[in-house]
């Protein structure tokens, strides 16, 4: 399987040269954001008619990094340094699939080309990746010594107080960061693939007793 | 009772960032076997260095370090409560160290403890027997594959699984293609056959403290494990779900009793992060293995 280098702000073109499979290595700014991020995203910026003066500012600096950027899903442990820096020490993917009401709706909103989980997404998400040209990015679970040493920096954090530290929407950058296509900008979902070719197979192990 | 407290925050410590030797072996010997330049393999490449990295740096494994589950072992004149003040005391002293992320979360008003201590958490089982040592075996249990397991009550229909070895058979492998790669495969399949519902969920996790090459001492079951874990790698899931061959490093089975009206068979899922240590105190001196 080849390998790709992403660039965040990453081009539509580049999105859609990807195929499930794919393993890419990311670099950029990429933002977290779990499940009451996409809650607030979803009740402040998408649903209402205005968005309120004390969010605009929060909203305008999404809008900047989302642009062709990546959404992580991700509740890291982090640490502070004596001058107050902030450091990834623990940051492996959460499970993706809860995100399913919301994300097809932030893809679209924002500009978003890639989203980081781990267990994949729904078709409303597969259907937005397709339309709008974004992929669903596999991190590999468990591994969060490793994806922490891939965040090279802490660039912001936003909303830390609000939501927690799990739950906060954290700017970072991050340097060679190992994922996998497994939704892509073709209809594809690799999630789908292994479901069925595995059903299969359980079938044929389980099939009826003779 | 001694202060036994900074060698119970060391067993955390180990558990957390420093993955067994047979888990280890087994999740390199998968590496060693998928395809070259796959996704699975890539994957279990990751892996590997994640699990050299978190030890080197005395840093979590994975972020989740779950549910601790101690089982405690004690010769005859211990005090649990004793034991359980020490252990407890250490738990909170290793998730200010960051070994443990404050995972103890109040269900009703979703608060977090801060410090992974409540009145039901962390996890203890007691038992006093007959050697003249403390035992305390520690397992970290994530969340994401806890949410996978899964209990079927024979026989079942849909899976045409009767009250024997094949249902046995059918149920465990059904949970294994369920599970897809969701709880962050390869796993280890923890099954319990019989019990009441609680019980043999209990049961099917106690077969994470067996090591991953043991043999079960009951040849039907022996047969059996063995069985399985070459029938669920022929599921094709693979690391991560992926695709690939290793899908599970190995499925562990027990039975135990069960009233007439019941067969329950419980698969319990651990992900590849089986993180699991166990602390021995022999006339004053302490190991951790």
């Amino acid at each position: 399987m080849p390998t790709f280098d992403l660039h965040v702000p990453i081009n539509e073109a580049d999105i859609r040269a990807l195929h499930i499979g794919d393993q890419v290595r990311l670099y950029g700014t990429v933002i977290t954001a779990r499940d009451a991020a996409h809650k607030y995203i979803m009740d402040t910026f998408i649903h209402p008619p205005a968005i309120p003066e004390s969010e605009r500012g929060l909203y305008e600096e999404l809008k900047r990094l989302w642009r062709g950027g990546i959404i992580y899903h991700c509740g890291p442990v982090v640490s502070r340094d004596a001058e107050g820096r902030w450091h990834f020490v623990a940051a492996g993917p959460t499970t993706s699939i809860r995100e399913e009401p919301y994300e097809a709706d932030v893809i679209a909103h924002f500009g978003v080309r890639g989203v980081i989980g781990k267990g994949g997404m729904g078709p409303k998400t597969l259907a937005a990746c397709q339309q709008h040209g974004a992929v669903y990015l596999h991190a590999v679970g468990g591994a969060a010594t490793l994806i922490a040493s891939a965040v090279k920096e802490v660039l912001a954090v936003f909303k830390k107080e609000e939501f927690g530290v799990p739950e906060a929407f954290w700017v970072v950058r991050v340097e060679a960061f190992p994922a996998v296509v497994t939704m892509d900008a073709h209809g594809q979902s690799l999630h789908e693939t292994m479901l069925a070719a595995s059903a299969q197979r359980l079938a044929k192990l389980i099939g009826r007793h003779s | 009772m001694e202060n036994l407290i900074p060698h119970f925050v060391e067993l955390i410590r180990r558990a957390a960032t420093d993955l067994p030797a047979d888990v280890e072996a087994a999740l390199r010997r998968a590496h060693d076997q998928e395809e070259p330049g796959s996704a699975g393999q890539g994957a279990l490449a990751v892996i590997l260095e994640n699990v050299r990295m978190s030890r080197a740096s005395s840093t979590p494994i994975c972020q989740d370090t779950g549910t601790p589950i101690f089982y405690v072992y004690y010769p005859a004149g211990w005090s649990t409560l004793a034991l359980k003040k020490q252990i407890r005391e250490a738990v909170a002293e290793a998730t200010a160290k960051a070994y443990l992320r404050p995972n103890s979360v109040e269900t009703l008003s979703g608060r977090n403890t801060g410090n992974n201590l409540g009145d039901d958490f962390p996890y203890f089982h007691f038992e006093e027997w007959e050697e003249d040592y403390l035992k305390v075996d520690l397992m970290l249990k994530g969340g994401g594959c806890e949410n996978v397991g899964a209990q079927y009550s024979l026989p079942d229909t849909r899976l045409d699984a009767d009250r024997d070895l094949e249902g046995v058979r059918r149920a465990v492998l059904d949970a294994v293609h369920q599970a897809q790669g969701l709880g962050c495969a390869p796993a280890v399949i923890g099954v319990a056959v019989g019990g009441d519902r609680a019980s043999s969920y209990i049961k099917s996790k106690e077969q994470f403290y067996r090591p991953l090459d043991d043999i079960n001492p009951d040849p039907r079951l022996a047969a059996l494990e063995k069985r399985l874990t070459e029938e669920a790698n022929m599921l094709g899931i693979g690391p991560m779900g992926f695709g690939g061959k290793t899908t599970v490093l190995s499925v562990k089975i027990d039975s135990l009793e069960r009233l007439p009206a019941s067969y329950f068979v419980t698969a319990s899922y651990m992900c590849w992060a089986d993180r699991r240590r166990t602390l021995i105190y022999r006339d004053g001196a302490v190991t951790i293995e």
